[in-house]
C-alpha cells in the first residue's frame, strides 16, 4: 500500500516511476477522507490543491533533478501560516483567518516539492498536552488499548500531526514544540518527533505561543524521514532575528553512523518518583541497546531539572499573554457584539474567542509580569532558566547525548483527563528542560506497554548537533525494531 | 536666572524634567521595511509586521540604530554597546500587537548633557538621563463617523527616540530653551526634523514645585504630548500655579497624568495613578540583545557635523562677532552656512550685520526660508565687496539688496542697470554743494550763528540732489570746507 511507505521509500519509488505523485497523493487524500471524520486530525483539508500540486510534481519528476520532497504528501500543523489557506491555531478567535503569506518553514517545504494535504489539529494556540483544547474538537489517538475501546488522546499540542502520521493520513507532518509539543505526542502515537535546536528553523510566519521556546520540527514514522524533512525545514532566515546563521548539514547522512565511543549520559534526576515500572524498563532497554551499539554509558546530573516545569509555566504564559494580545477584536476574529466601550470590546471579544486553557495561561502570564510580581516570578524564573541551561552545558562537557524517557506515561484516555490543570502539566515534565535550554531533542518509539500502547525515549543533544541525536535515534530504532502500527490507520479500519 | 513664584505662604520654585519624543529620520520603520513618509493615504505605509499579523517578527533597522548613536554622540552621552528591547504591554486600539517595543531597563544611550542659553546671556547645563529607541503607535481618527473610530497605522512602528532629561529645569524659559536647543542639535545631526506641527517632536512634561532648593522633590504630574515650545512653557506655568494652590490650601497633589488644553489655559486629569497602566515590561523574546561595536561608534563620530555650541564659539573667534549674533546665526545650520559663505574673506561683523539685519528682514517680509532665498550667499557677499571698494555706499546697498530680492540678479548688474555707482567726482559734488548753499542762505546764517545741527541738513540735501549716490565722506569734507572755511 502506498500509504505504508516511508518518505525515503516513496521518494525512491517516485524516481523509479513505480507510481506517480498523483497516485501517492490520491492514496493519502483517500485516507484522509476515510478517517478524518473519526480521527479529526485535520482542521482544514486541501485535497484539491494537493492533487493539483501532485500533477506538477509528476512533471518535475519526469524532468529529473527534482528536490528531495517532490511529491511527498505532508500534514501541516495549523499554526504555520499558509498563503491563501485558512490558518486557525485551533482557536475561534482567528477561526476564519486566511493569511496572505507563507511561513518560512512551509515555504521551504514547498520549494522542496512537498505536497500539503491540509492543516492539522492542535491544542488551541499550541497550549495543551492532550489535544483537548482545540476549538475544532479533539483528536483521537489512532492507537487503542488491548480489549478497551476508550478513546485515547494523541498528546499535544501537535496531536493532529502525530495522529495523521500514525494513522498514515500523511507521510510526515510539521509540528511545533514549545515545552514538548512535538516529542510528547510523538511518544503517545508511536512515531518519531524531532524538536531542533532553538534557532535552527525560522519562526517567521508561525503563530507565536512563547517566542523564546517555540521551535518547528518534523514528525515522521522513521528517524531517516525526520532527517530528510529537517534538512528541508532548517536554515537561516533574515526575517527571524533569533534564527541562527549556521549551515544546514544533510541530516540523512547521520543515519546509520557508527556510535562507537559515543558517550551517552543518563541524567539521575529523570528518575522521577512515581514513574511507572514500564517506563523505567523501557529506559533500561534503551540504555542496553546503546551500550550494545558501542556507546559508553555515563551517569550525569542535571540538578535543576526539578524546577524545569515550574519555571516553564511562568515563562511560557508570560510570553503568551503578550503574544496573544494582538487578538483583540479590532482586526482579527469575530468582534463581540454590544460592547459599550473599547475595554468592554476587548473583554467580551477575548472572553468569547479564547478557550478556557488559553484564558488560564493568559491570566497566569499577565499576573507573573505585573508590577510587584515581576521580580518574584518572571525574573526569578529567568534566573533558574539560566541554571537549567548551565546544567546542560556542564553535562555536555562529559557526554555527547542524553537518553531519557519522553513522557511519564503512555497515552491516557480522554475521560481520564485530570481535573487539575497542574496534574495535566506533568505530561511535559521530561520534555520541558531541553526546551528551556534550547537543546535539540527527539522522541523515538521503542516499545509497547502491556496494554499495547507505544512508549518513546527521548534523546537530547548539544546545540546545533541534531546529527548526533539522529545517529543515536536511528541506532535505537534499528535495535528496537519497532514495527507496531495502530489499529486505526489507512487501509485497515475507519 | 532664577524663576520663582510668590505664593501666600512664601516663595516657590518649580522642578521640571522633560521627556522628548523625537521621530528618527529614516527611510523605513524601526522593525519593518515600510516607508516612514509623512502624509500618505491612511494605512498606505504599513507592513504586516507593523499591523501585528500572526507570525510576523520584528527585525531591527540598522539605520535607526545609527541615528540613535549619532544623537547620543551629539548629546555628549554615553553610548551603551549592549542594549536591549523590551515589550511594554497595554491594550489600545492604536497599538496593533498589544505591546510597544521599547527599551526599558537597558537603553542604547546613557547620561549626557545639553547646554542651554538664556535671554540674559547666561548658560546652564541640563542633564540627559537617557535616550532610548521605541516604536510609535498608530493614529486614531474619531471624527470620521458618528459611531466608529478609524485607525491609521502609517506611523505605527516608526522609530522614536525618547530623550529623557534630569529634573534640572527650573523655569518655563529654561524648558523652552532646552527644547529649542535639543531640536537644534537634532536638526544639525540630521536625526530628527524637529517638526512639532507634524508631530515629529513632542514632549511629556513632568512638573513639581517646592518651597526651597534644599527641600526634597514633591509629587510630580506628567503633562502628556505637548506639541509646541510655547505650549510647553505655558503648561509649566499653569501647572505650577495649580500645584501651589493645592499645597497652600492644605491639599495634596496627586501623582497623575494630565493633559494641557491651550484653549482653556488649563491642565486636566487624564488618568490617575490608581487606574494607571501596568505596562508589564519584559525583554522582547523576538529580538536578541542589541550589540554594537565601539569601532562603528567611532566611525559615526567621524561623520558628525560641527555642532551649534562649537560653531558659535568659532564664529565669535573667527569673525569677531558678538555671542548674541553668533547665537542667532547658528540657530539653523542653513543660516550658519549662509553666513559663513558671506563672511569668509570679508569683514565678519559687517557680514553679520547685513545677514541678521536687512537680509533676515527681507526674508521675513517675503515669507521665505533661507533655502528659498532669491539672494544667494555669493551675491550678498559680492554686494559687501561693492560697499568695501566704494562702488556703492551703505544706503544705496539697501536699495540694491531689495532689487536683488526681487530679481535675483547679481548686485553689480543692478548697480549698472540703475546707474547707482557712487559719485566720487569732487567737482560735481562741489557744484551741487554750492547750489544747495546758495539756495538756503537763511540756514547758512543760522548754522554760522551756532546751530551746528544744521550740518546734517546740508549733507542730506546734497545726498538727495545726487540721488543718494554721492560718497558721503567726500560730501562731508566739501561741506565742512565751504561752511566752516
Amino acid at each position: 500500500m502506498l500509504t505504508d511507505l516511508t518518505i525515503a521509500q516513496a521518494a525512491e519509488g517516485l524516481r523509479k516511476k513505480e507510481f506517480s505523485a498523483v497516485e501517492l497523493t490520491k492514496a493519502h487524500t483517500d485516507a484522509v477522507d476515510a478517517l478524518n471524520g473519526r480521527v479529526n486530525a485535520y482542521i482544514t483539508v486541501t485535497s484539491d490543491k494537493a492533487l493539483a500540486a501532485a500533477k506538477k510534481a509528476d512533471s518535475t519528476l519526469s524532468a529529473g533533478e527534482a528536490p528531495a520532497l517532490t511529491g511527498i504528501p505532508l500534514g501541516i500543523k495549523d499554526l504555520f501560516c499558509t498563503n491563501g489557506v485558512r490558518t486557525t491555531a485551533a482557536s475561534k478567535i482567528i477561526g476564519n483567518f486566511v493569511p496572505p503569506y507563507e511561513s518560512t518553514v512551509t515555504a521551504k517545504l514547498l520549494e522542496n516539492g512537498a505536497i500539503f494535504l491540509g492543516k492539522t489539529n492542535l491544542d488551541e494556540f499550541a497550549m495543551g498536552s492532550g489535544n483537548l483544547t482545540s476549538a475544532f474538537g479533539s483528536v483521537e489517538n489512532p492507537w487503542h488499548r488491548k480489549d478497551d475501546a476508550s478513546v485515547l488522546v494523541p498528546g499535544g499540542s501537535s496531536g493532529g500531526s502525530a495522529a495523521a502520521v500514525a494513522a498514515h493520513m500523511a507521510m510526515g507532518a510539521t509540528g511545533t514544540d514549545t515545552g514538548g509539543s512535538i516529542r510528547q505526542p510523538a511518544a503517545y502515537c508511536g512515531i518519531v518527533g524531532l524538536k531542533p535546536t532553538y534557532g535552527r528553523c525560522s519562526r517567521w510566519g508561525t503563530i507565536a505561543f512563547a517566542s523564546s521556546l517555540d521551535q518547528a520540527g518534523p514528525m515522521t514514522r522513521t528517524v531517516e524521514d525526520a532527517a530528510i524533512m529537517l534538512t528541508a525545514m532548517a536554515g537561516h532566515d533574515p526575517k527571524d532575528s533569533t534564527c541562527a546563521d549556521v549551515a544546514v548539514p544533510d541530516y540523512r547522512a547521520a543515519c546509520g553512523r557508527s556510535l562507537k565511543g559515543l558517550r551517552v549520559g543518563i541524567p539521575a534526576e529523570y528518575r522521577a518518583p512515581g514513574m511507572s515500572e514500564e517506563i523505567l524498563a523501557v529506559w533500561q532497554k534503551g540504555i542496553d541497546m546503546l551500550r550494545e551499539a558501542g556507546c559508553e554509558i555515563v551517569d550525569v546530573s542535571l540538578p535543576h531539572t526539578k524546577y524545569g516545569l515550574a519555571t516553564y509555566y511562568i515563562i511560557a504564559p508570560a510570553e503568551c499573554s503578550s503574544n496573544l494580545a494582538r487578538y483583540d477584536g479590532v482586526r482579527f476574529g469575530e468582534r463581540a457584539e454590544g460592547a459599550t466601550s473599547l475595554d468592554d470590546l476587548y473583554e467580551k471579544t477575548r472572553h468569547n474567542g479564547f478557550g478556557e486553557e488559553v484564558r488560564r495561561r493568559i491570566l497566569m502570564g499577565t499576573y507573573v509580569l505585573s508590577a510587584g510580581y515581576y521580580d518574584a516570578y518572571y525574573l526569578k524564573a529567568q534566573k533558574v532558566r539560566t541554571l537549567i541551561q548551565r546544567d546542560f552545558t556542564q553535562a555536555f562537557q562529559k557526554v555527547d547525548v542524553l537518553l531519557t524517557p519522553t513522557a511519564p506515561t503512555a497515552a491516557f484516555a480522554r475521560d481520564e483527563k485530570p481535573e487539575d490543570p497542574v496534574q495535566m502539566y506533568l505530561n511535559d515534565i521530561f520534555t520541558v528542560p531541553a526546551s528551556m535550554a534550547g537543546q535539540p531533542a527527539m522522541s523515538v518509539p521503542v516499545a509497547l506497554d502491556d496494554k499495547g500502547l507505544p512508549l518513546g525515549l527521548q534523546l537530547i543533544g548539544k546545540h546545533f548537533d541534531e546529527e548526533t541525536i539522529i545517529a543515536v535515534g536511528s541506532a535505537l530504532e534499528k535495535a528496537a525494531g519497532f514495527t507496531a502500527r495502530p489499529d486505526l490507520r489507512a487501509g485497515v479500519s475507519a | 536666572m532664577s524663576y520663582t513664584i510668590e505664593g501666600n505662604t512664601g516663595t516657590w520654585e518649580i522642578v521640571v524634567g522633560l521627556e522628548v519624543h523625537a521621530q528618527v529620520i529614516s527611510k523605513s520603520k524601526l522593525f519593518s521595511g515600510a516607508s516612514t513618509l509623512f502624509g500618505g493615504e491612511p494605512n498606505s505605509h504599513v507592513s504586516l509586521i507593523d499591523a501585528g499579523f500572526p507570525g510576523m517578527l520584528p527585525v531591527i533597522n540598522q539605520a535607526c540604530v545609527e541615528q540613535a548613536v549619532r544623537t547620543g554622540l551629539g548629546l555628549k552621552a554615553r553610548i551603551n554597546l549592549e542594549s536591549r528591547f523590551d515589550r511594554k504591554n497595554y491594550f489600545y486600539a492604536d497599538l496593533p500587537t498589544g505591546y510597544q517595543i521599547s527599551q526599558f531597563e537597558h537603553p542604547i544611550i546613557g547620561t549626557g548633557v545639553v547646554q542651554i542659553e538664556l535671554s540674559d546671556g547666561s548658560t546652564r547645563d541640563i542633564g540627559i538621563t537617557r535616550l532610548h529607541l521605541e516604536q510609535d503607535a498608530g493614529k486614531l481618527m474619531h471624527d470620521q463617523d458618528p459611531k466608529r473610530s478609524f485607525v491609521d497605522l502609517n506611523r505605527a512602528g516608526v522609530a522614536l527616540m525618547e530623550i529623557v532629561s534630569e529634573p534640572d529645569i527650573r523655569s518655563p524659559e529654561e524648558a523652552g530653551a532646552y527644547v529649542r536647543k535639543l531640536r537644534q542639535i537634532l536638526r544639525y545631526l540630521g536625526t530628527c526634523d524637529g517638526n512639532m506641527e507634524e508631530g515629529s517632536m513632542r514632549a511629556d512634561v513632568n512638573v513639581s514645585v517646592r518651597k526651597s532648593a534644599s527641600e526634597p522633590f514633591r509629587t510630580r504630574c506628567e503633562i502628556k504630548n505637548v506639541n509646541s515650545i510655547r505650549f510647553v512653557m505655558q503648561a509649566i506655568e499653569i501647572e505650577a500655579a495649580r500645584q501651589i494652590e493645592i499645597w497652600e490650601s492644605g491639599g495634596e497633589v496627586d501623582q497623575e497624568t494630565r493633559l494641557f488644553d491651550p484653549h482653556k489655559g488649563e491642565t486636566r486629569s487624564l488618568r490617575s495613578k490608581e487606574d494607571a497602566h501596568d505596562y508589564r515590561y519584559f525583554p522582547d523574546p523576538d529580538l536578541l540583545p542589541l550589540v554594537i561595536e565601539q569601532s562603528w561608534v567611532d566611525q559615526i563620530k567621524q561623520t558628525l557635523p560641527e555642532l551649534p555650541d562649537e560653531k558659535r564659539a568659532r564664529f565669535q573667534q573667527d569673525y569677531g562677532i558678538t555671542a548674541y549674533d553668533a547665537g542667532v546665526l547658528v540657530a539653523e545650520q542653513a543660516t550658519a552656512d549662509f553666513y559663513e559663505s558671506v563672511a569668509k574673506g570679508r569683514d565678519g561683523k559687517s557680514a553679520a550685520a547685513w545677514v541678521t539685519g536687512d537680509f533676515f528682514a527681507a526674508l521675513n517680509r517675503t515669507g521665505k526660508s533661507i533655502e528659498e532665498s532669491p539672494v544667494s550667499a555669493a551675491n550678498l557677499g559680492a554686494m559687501l565687496d561693492l560697499i568695501a571698494d566704494g562702488t556703492i555706499n551703505g544706503k544705496i546697498a539697501k536699495e540694491v539688496l531689495e532689487d536683488m530680492f526681487e530679481t535675483g540678479e547679481a548686485p553689480l548688474a543692478i548697480v549698472d542697470r540703475k546707474g547707482l555707482r557712487q559719485v566720487t567726482d569732487t567737482g560735481a559734488i562741489e557744484a551741487t554743494a554750492d547750489e544747495i548753499i546758495s539756495k538756503n542762505g537763511d540756514k547758512v546764517e543760522q548754522y554760522k550763528g551756532g546751530k551746528d545741527k544744521l550740518f546734517g541738513f546740508f549733507v542730506g540735501q546734497v545726498m538727495k540732489a545726487t540721488g543718494g549716490k554721492a560718497n558721503p565722506a567726500i560730501v562731508n569734507d566739501i561741506l565742512r570746507k565751504k561752511l566752516d572755511g
